[in-house]
């Protein structure tokens, strides 16, 4: 066919792994590990999650067997491909002060990995688009992210198994994915096999396909993947309200909806830490015993820490009901105004691994009914 | 701009009881240069690096005046003539003077809220004529901790005002906005600077819209905690303001509905 799409079954999905072995890149896909599907570096196509799927619910996440042996039949874990690009801790520059008392600044240049994430969905491949504008698009970039992402290789899989937490949808961020993947793969499993609809997204995809095994795209599998796809979409299990979220938020700052949240919410940051767009991080400094040489070191930090926004005259966000309110009305509204776009994807991330299941599409509904309530109230 | 440059301590003044002026010279090569308004990330070795406006503009030499409140702001502030620290900038908007031509400037400081309006003032007072009439406000908590108190003394139209005067007081008391009644200005035409605690900037901003000043017209310069400066970290989020970029100076028509809400 004109557009290049080949099939390759589960062998060429083991070839894919080897080539970007073979091309000096550290893999890292899904794969099962400690009772969930986790993201780490994999060295061939057994150490994939086949035959594994997950059952999600607000706070809930387990394992679950699958009778059909399909490797990408899951939605997002605990993980998302943050951890790799941005990386929880990591070093900026070091000081060191020489004998006349002068300090030597140096600026951390470890040599970026060159990484190749095999099974990025359609939501993190937005999410790592998101990312760059936020760390690569501004003013200034950040020169270690930048190194890391110029360096991947993104093999996205197309989403065929929603989970009950998902709502990429009303987000507009998949099941089908979008622009910004090496390669594509849409997985496939019927009286005709399992198979992966694959194709290519830039000339390093290209190359790399052209080294696998490999038959052009029949008109049967292309139909049977556009299909998966599109029921995939119909059995979301969630949505966000069709408005304006960004309006949304800005028009509920003062809404009562947040104290209702804040009753529930611990504030204990794991949305934050889960969100594969959330950026925030924290300066640490730290110096050696001789006391001549220091570190910068930043890592990952949570607008729910109550320090996150520490003045001297006390933090700006006391309350749980800010802090929520604050963590939500970025990801949903402010985002647009700071980076041009939503800070959430729609992964569902936030409402799994939040230990009392706060729904931030359920929160999203509440507020907006609660602007409703109030726009009855005021036209009589 | 991710590593800092060195720069070494090469004058410290004592302003206050807990508040000093440093000044710095690059070591090898000088950040560019620095427009009123804007701040440094200064860097305690060891410590960290907080945001600090700069205080004068002076060729390549960087002044900062620095209040001790914290571990950071502490180590800055015991620094003598001679310490290494490590800086990085400038960083964020400025007050941009400029676009106030033929405008009367009023400049409201609240306590060490007069260090970023100082180069303000300096650059207003060496443009005689570009400007209306320029007055300075003044507010302190104590006559302990009014700052630049001499060079203040040879400020034309600048009025000073204690919130707790001392028995050798023998200036205006109360909080600063007692002081616009007795500023000689006109409304529309006037272009204010402002900066200070919260709850002071709010009250004098919202009584110079009262009186009849245009919120565009008006700047204030916030605060929020800053630790990349370079819009990566979050800290400093003010609503869709990332005060690191967006600000710190910002006007007061897009201040005004954010810091209206609690805690935002």
């Amino acid at each position: 066919m004109a557009d290049g799409a080949a099939v390759i079954d589960k062998g060429g999905l083991d070839t894919l792994i080897a080539v970007l072995v073979a091309r000096g890149r550290t893999v890292v896909g899904p794969t099962v590990r400690d009772g969930a599907i986790v993201l780490a570096e994999i060295s061939g196509g057994d150490d994939l999650p086949y035959g594994w799927g997950v059952e999600l619910a607000a706070g809930s996440y387990r394992l679950r067997a699958r009778e059909d042996g399909a490797a990408f039949a899951h939605s997002a874990g605990p993980q998302s491909w943050k951890t790799f690009l941005h990386p929880p801790r990591e070093r900026q520059w070091s000081a060191d002060r020489d004998a006349d008392g002068e300090l030597v600044v140096t600026e951390d240049r470890t040599p970026a990995p060159s990484y190749a994430f095999l099974g990025v969905r359609p939501c993190d491949l937005r999410a790592i688009a998101i990312q760059d504008r936020v760390l690569t698009g501004g003013l200034y970039t950040d020169p270690a992210y930048r190194g890391r992402r110029e360096r991947a290789f993104l093999v996205a899989v197309e989403c065929t198994e929603p989970g009950a937490t998902c709502f990429c949808v009303s987000m507009g961020t998949g099941p089908a994915v979008g622009p910004g993947y090496d390669l594509a793969l849409t997985e496939v499993l019927d009286a005709d096999g399992h198979r992966f609809l694959v194709r290519a997204g830039s000339e390093q995809g290209e190359a790399v396909l052209a080294e696998l095994p490999r038959r052009a795209a029949d008109t049967a599998t292309r139909t049977a993947a556009q299909e998966r796809v599109a029921e995939a979409a119909d059995r979301m299990g969630r949505s966000m309200p069709l408005v304006d979220l960004q309006v949304l938020m800005r028009e509920s700052l003062t809404a009562e909806r947040w104290d209702d949240v804040a009753a529930r919410c611990l504030t204990c940051g794991n949305c934050t830490m889960v969100c594969p767009t959330c950026f925030c991080t924290t300066a640490e400094d730290v110096t050696d015993l001789t006391g001549d040489h220091a570190e910068r070191w930043r890592r990952w930090e949570s607008c729910f820490d109550r320090d996150f926004s520490h003045l001297p005259t006390g933090p700006v966000r006391d309350s749980s009901h800010s802090r929520y309110r604050q963590w939500a009305t970025h990801k949903l509204g402010t985002w647009y105004d700071q980076f041009g776009s939503s800070g959430c994807v729609g992964c569902g991330r936030c409402i799994v691994w939040c230990p009392v299941g706060i729904d931030i599409t359920e929160e999203a509904h509440a507020l907006n009914r609660e602007r409703e309530g109030a726009d009855r109230k005021g036209t009589p | 701009m991710t590593v800092p440059l060195p720069y070494r301590v090469v004058d410290r003044a004592v302003e206050t009881h807990d508040t000093a002026t440093l000044t710095l010279e690059p070591v090898r090569q000088a950040l560019r240069p620095f427009a009123p308004g804007q701040f440094a990330m200064v860097y305690a070795f060891g410590v960290g690096d907080i945001p600090l406006s700069v205080c004068a503009i002076d060729g390549l030499r960087l002044t900062h005046t620095v209040r001790a409140v914290g571990a950071i702001s502490g180590a800055l502030h015991a620094l003598r003539p001679g310490a290494s620290v490590a800086v990085r900038g400038p960083f964020g908007t400025g007050w941009q003077l400029a676009g106030a031509a033929g405008l009367d400037l009023l400049v409201v400081a609240g306590g060490i809220g007069l260090a970023p309006l100082r180069p303000l003032v300096c650059e207003a007072l060496a443009a005689p004529g570009r400007y209306g009439r320029l007055n300075v406000l003044i507010g302190a908590r104590e006559p302990r901790e009014l700052l630049y108190a001499a060079e203040v003394g040879g400020w034309p139209a600048a009025l000073t005002t204690v919130d707790r005067p001392d028995a050798r007081w023998r200036g205006e008391v109360g909080v600063v906005t007692t002081l616009l009644d007795r500023a000689a200005f006109d409304p529309p035409g006037t272009a204010a600077f402002i900066c200070g605690p919260e709850p002071m900037i709010r009250a004098t901003a919202g009584e110079l819209v009262h009186r009849g000043v245009d919120p565009d017209r008006i700047r204030v310069s916030l605060e929020r905690t800053m630790h990349c400066a370079t819009g990566h970290c979050g800290h400093c989020q003010l609503g869709p303001l990332l005060l690191c970029r967006d600000g710190p100076v910002v006007t007061w028509a897009r201040a005004r509905p954010l810091l209206m809400v609690r805690e935002l």
